[in-house]
Formats: structure tokens, sequence, C-alpha cells
């Protein structure tokens, strides 16, 4: 898609251009490239020198076994917030759509944690479940079941996934809701004096019709458990009890920050670059292609 | 409504009830905490009616923090937040609406260079670079500066792919008549272009100020000094060691500050919010 009218002079784009792209080389590409250098050094322990070791730390990291648990951590994680944020924002979304009823309350309810921070998200529900004082934990206890997420990993686990997931349900059922609104009636309708009842015009027409926005919805929540909830970990497990919660990310900021190890975070940093330019890759080629079933 | 399903819509509702009753509990158990004595919290199970502490409880936080964990002011901290949420989506909409005006209306060498280099940005979030941008910052003798906590994150792909979208909507004819009328661009620009995105502005504005206030990772970073941390920064130093060590009225009291401004904005400008949310993932 190209203008036909244009403006002609030999400077004014550069000058428009400038600020952004002044920020962009000295903020993105300069750390960028620095991130891939360092990735290949080996600094001693006071950072006074360093030597070029090519791709030594990535043997190092991929044969360390807290960085493979590290991305099993992240795999798991991800899913999990994926997995249970669509499905449920899914639910809410149909459910919304078909009351006439109230329709603006709910929504209004429902959209207000995308405003929420993820580290304020962490805390509200660290609160909640804190093992003594926690509200949640007391009717847990109630049930016989013992809360502790600071000993025990897997409910740590639990506890990060249900903050970031109640995070990002808002975003969910906002594009659910649009989707399921830009089905055209008429298919429905005609479904419907064909006898096909609610839940089988569900699977036959709105969810293949829906294929679309989940698709988008799953990459964008994969990328959102993978980056955006370092707020949620670091507000509340920190990435323990030992690493049960440790995502890359956070693996990055902690062996980089409290370590200090940069050529092992930077190598990390790299690895990291490569997993968001394979999402992003995926993310425009099927929403160029506009795939449906 | 296709035909009518009593039972259905008896289903739908209570689905909705639960799942908005789900979302709004953290919020009214926060809100709940913010209102109660030190006392009242500790006593498990807490109660789920407002107590009467409200006023000492957001007085004591807004004027000198806590007394357990970090002493530093909120209403400091209230002001710095504010700035980050202004500067980011100002700064963010200029540059960007610059650089697509640049892009969609001129002809130039190197033009889809450049726009590769803002687009490749969209994969590079600040997670994957955070030691190296660290040091950028540093050695520009940025720390603990507003220009540290504003500028690396007023770059943004989105903003000028929004931009570029919206101006290739733009009917050639207006470019055409301007031209005619002996305007030059940058006249074109700010009595076409710039009152024509007006909405894409707002909407852009909306997201961006949610983003600039609730960012997390970047000032934990480049902020040492308690007088440069943003609210939610704020927050994280407020808690200390165990549930029980902690002043969770006075936590709380912060939280629910550090989540009014951004809800308000969502509540009180939900079309410009829904819009811009749709859009800027386009």
């Amino acid at each position: 898609m190209e203008k036909r009218v244009v403006f002609r002079s030999p400077w004014l784009p550069y000058a428009l251009l400038a600020p952004q792209l002044a920020i962009t080389v000295i903020f993105f590409f300069w750390p960028a490239a620095q991130a891939i250098w360092y990735s290949f050094q080996l600094q001693d322990a006071f950072g006074l020198s360093s030597q070029f070791v090519g791709l030594e730390n990535f043997q190092i990291l991929l044969q360390d076994e807290n960085y493979l648990r590290s991305f099993r951590t992240t795999a798991i994680f991800s899913a999990l917030v994926a997995g249970l944020g669509i499905v449920l924002s899914l639910l809410l979304a149909v459910m919304a759509d078909r009351v006439v009823k109230g329709a603006l309350a709910y929504k209004t309810v429902l959209i207000w944690p995308y405003a929420v921070a993820a580290a304020v998200a962490g805390v509200l529900w660290s609160f909640l479940f804190a093992p003594s004082i926690g509200i949640v934990t007391y009717v847990l206890k109630g049930f016989g079941i013992d809360w502790n997420w600071i000993i025990h990993g897997n409910q740590a686990m639990l506890l990060v996934v249900i903050a970031s997931v109640w995070k990002q349900i808002s975003y969910n059922f906002l594009f659910f809701l649009a989707g399921l609104q830009s089905i055209p009636r008429s298919l429905i309708e005609a479904a419907a004096i064909d006898g096909a009842g609610p839940a089988r015009r569900f699977w036959t027409i709105v969810l293949p019709l829906l294929s679309p926005t989940t698709f988008f919805l799953l990459v964008v929540n994969i990328v959102y458990a993978f980056f955006d909830t370092f707020g949620v970990i670091d507000a509340t497990t920190q990435g323990g009890p030992a690493q049960a919660t440790q995502i890359l990310v956070y693996k990055v900021y902690h062996d980089g920050v409290k370590s200090a190890d940069l050529g092992g975070s930077s190598a990390q940093s790299v690895i990291l670059m490569i997993i968001v330019i394979a999402l992003t890759a995926i993310q425009f080629r099927y929403i160029e292609r506009k795939v449906q079933y | 409504m296709v035909e009518n399903r009593p039972l259905l819509n008896f289903v739908s509702h209570a689905v909705l009830i639960i799942g908005a009753a789900l979302v709004a509990f953290p919020l009214y158990v926060t809100f709940v905490a913010s209102t109660l004595t030190f006392e009242q919290i500790m006593t498990v199970p807490m109660q789920l009616t407002p107590g009467d502490h409200l006023v000492e409880n957001y007085r004591q936080v807004l004027t000198g923090g806590t007394t357990t964990g970090s002493r530093a002011a909120v209403g400091g901290m209230l002001v710095n937040s504010v700035i980050m949420a202004l500067v980011i989506p100002i700064g963010k909409i200029s540059i960007s609406i610059l650089s697509a005006f640049a892009i969609v209306y001129f002809r130039f060498p190197l033009r889809n260079f450049f726009f590769w280099m803002i687009f490749v940005t969209l994969m590079l979030p600040v997670e994957v670079r955070i030691i190296p941008t660290f040091k950028v910052i540093a050695d520009l003798g940025l720390l603990n500066s507003y220009a540290g906590l504003t500028l690396p994150l007023i770059a943004s792909a989105t903003a000028t792919f929004l931009f570029r979208q919206f101006f290739m909507t733009i009917p050639d004819e207006l470019a055409e008549a301007a031209r005619i009328d002996g305007a030059g661009p940058m006249r074109f620009f700010w009595d076409v272009v710039v009152p024509l995105s007006k909405t894409s502005m707002a909407a852009l504005f909306v997201i961006q100020f949610i983003y600039g206030w609730n960012q997390y990772l970047w000032p934990l970073l480049i902020t040492s000094e308690e007088s440069m941390y943003p609210v939610v920064i704020g927050i994280k130093r407020m808690i200390v060691g165990g549930d029980a060590a902690n002043e969770w009225n006075l936590v709380m009291a912060t939280a629910m500050l550090a989540m009014l401004p951004p809800a308000l904005v969502v509540l009180l400008m939900q079309k410009w919010f829904v819009k811009g949310l749709v859009e800027t993932e386009k």
C-alpha cells in the first residue's frame, strides 16, 4: 500500500524520523548488539578484564541443570497462563455476548484488572494467599489443605499463575468479545433455523470463526507469560522456592543483576531474543494470512 | 438473540456473576485491608467489612510510608508515577506521529530500511536487553533521573504502525488539495493530519498511560534513590519479610493508590481504551 500523492524534500523526512531513530539506536540496537557481544565474553570476578570465549557461555548454559530447569518452568508456566487465560476469558466472553441486561456492568468489572500493574497484582494475590494471615489460606485450611507457597514449589507456581491469569483475563476477554460481535448474525440464525442448538452452534460455527482471534491471543499470551509477568514473580516468589518459579526472564535478571554474571546473563538474553523473534515471526506470518478453520 | 432460552440465560448470568466476583474479590479485599488497623489485619480470618482506619492509613502512607519497611512517602512516588505516565505517552505519540508521517508521505532513499529498523524493535523488549541497556543509561549518566526513566520507553514500533495504518486511510484528495493550495508538508501535517489523528492519539494515550504508570522492571533497574521510585516499586519495597512482619494495611493502602489512577483512566475512557487496545495490536 503506497500513497499516490507525496511531498518532496531532500532533508525533511530525515529530520522527522530523527528523534525516533535516535532513541531506537541508542536504547535498542546498541544494547542488543552489546548483549550479543558480551555473550561471547567471559569476565573475571571484578569485571576488570574480559576475554573472548566464543560459544562457551552458551555451552555452559545448555549444560547447566538450573538453566534447563528454568526452561521447563517457563514452558509449564506459559502453557498454564495462556491455556487458563484463554479458556476462562472465552467462556466469559461467550456468556457476555449472550446477555443483554447488565452487559456493560459485567464488562466494566471484567476489564479493570488490565489497569493493575503486574507487581501490584502479585502483591494482592500473595496477600490473599499469605501462609499465616491470608484469607484464602484460612478457607483452604477449612478444607484440610495445608497452604504454604513459601515452602511448596507447586503452590508457588499456582499462585503466580493465578495472579498472571487474573491480570490478563481482561485483555483476552475484550478481544474475544470483539471477535464474537464480528461474527455475522445471519450465520447463527441460519444454523438455528436448521435446528442447531446453542452448544452445536458454538462448536461448529462460533469457535472455528474465532480461530484467528484465538491464535492471535495464544501468541500474545505466551509473550505475556514470558516477559510481562516479571513483576508478578518479583513481587511474590522471586523465583523461589528452590527455583520452582524461576522463569527465563527472571533468571536473566537474577544472574545479571544479583549475581553479576555478565557473560552468562547476556547469553541468556540472546537466547530470549531468538525466542521473541520466532514468536513475532509466527504471529505476523499467520496474522498476515488471516487463517481461518 | 436467536432464540429465547431462559435456562441458558440464567446460566450465562450465573457464570458472569461468578467470574466478575472472582475478578473483583482481590480488589475488594485490598480495599477492606486498607481501612483496617494493624491488629485487625493480623486477626485470622480477616474481617470482610471495611474498618474505620481509612483516613489514618492513607495519610500515613502518603506522608511517611510504612514503619517496618520502606519509609519513603508514597506522595512523592505518586508524583514520579504521574510523570512517567504522562511523559511516556506524550513522547511516544510525538515521535511516532512524526516518523509515520515521514514514512507515509515522503519518498526518499533508505525509506524501507528505516521502516524495518523501527519494525524490529518490536522484537527487543526491555526484558531481553536488561543489562546492556542499564549500562547505556549508566554511561549516559541518566541513572536516577526522569530522562532515564522515560526516554528508553518512548520508542515504539506499535505506535508508529498505528499512525502509519491510519494515515493510509486519509484520502489522497486531501493531500492533493493541500498541495494545489500551496501548503507545504508541515502545514499539511499541522492543519490536516494532526486534527484527523485525534481519535488515534486519544486511544494510544490511554493505553500508554497505563503502560507508563505500571512500569516495573525498568525503574527497578535504574533507580536506587527512594525519591525516584514510582509507586509500583514503592509497594515492593514495603514488603520486607515474612507475611506477619509487614504492615499489610499500609501496603494495601499503597496498592489502592497505585491502582486507582490507571483504573479510573480505563473506566472513564473505556471507549478509547478498547479502541486503543484493539488497534495497537493490528
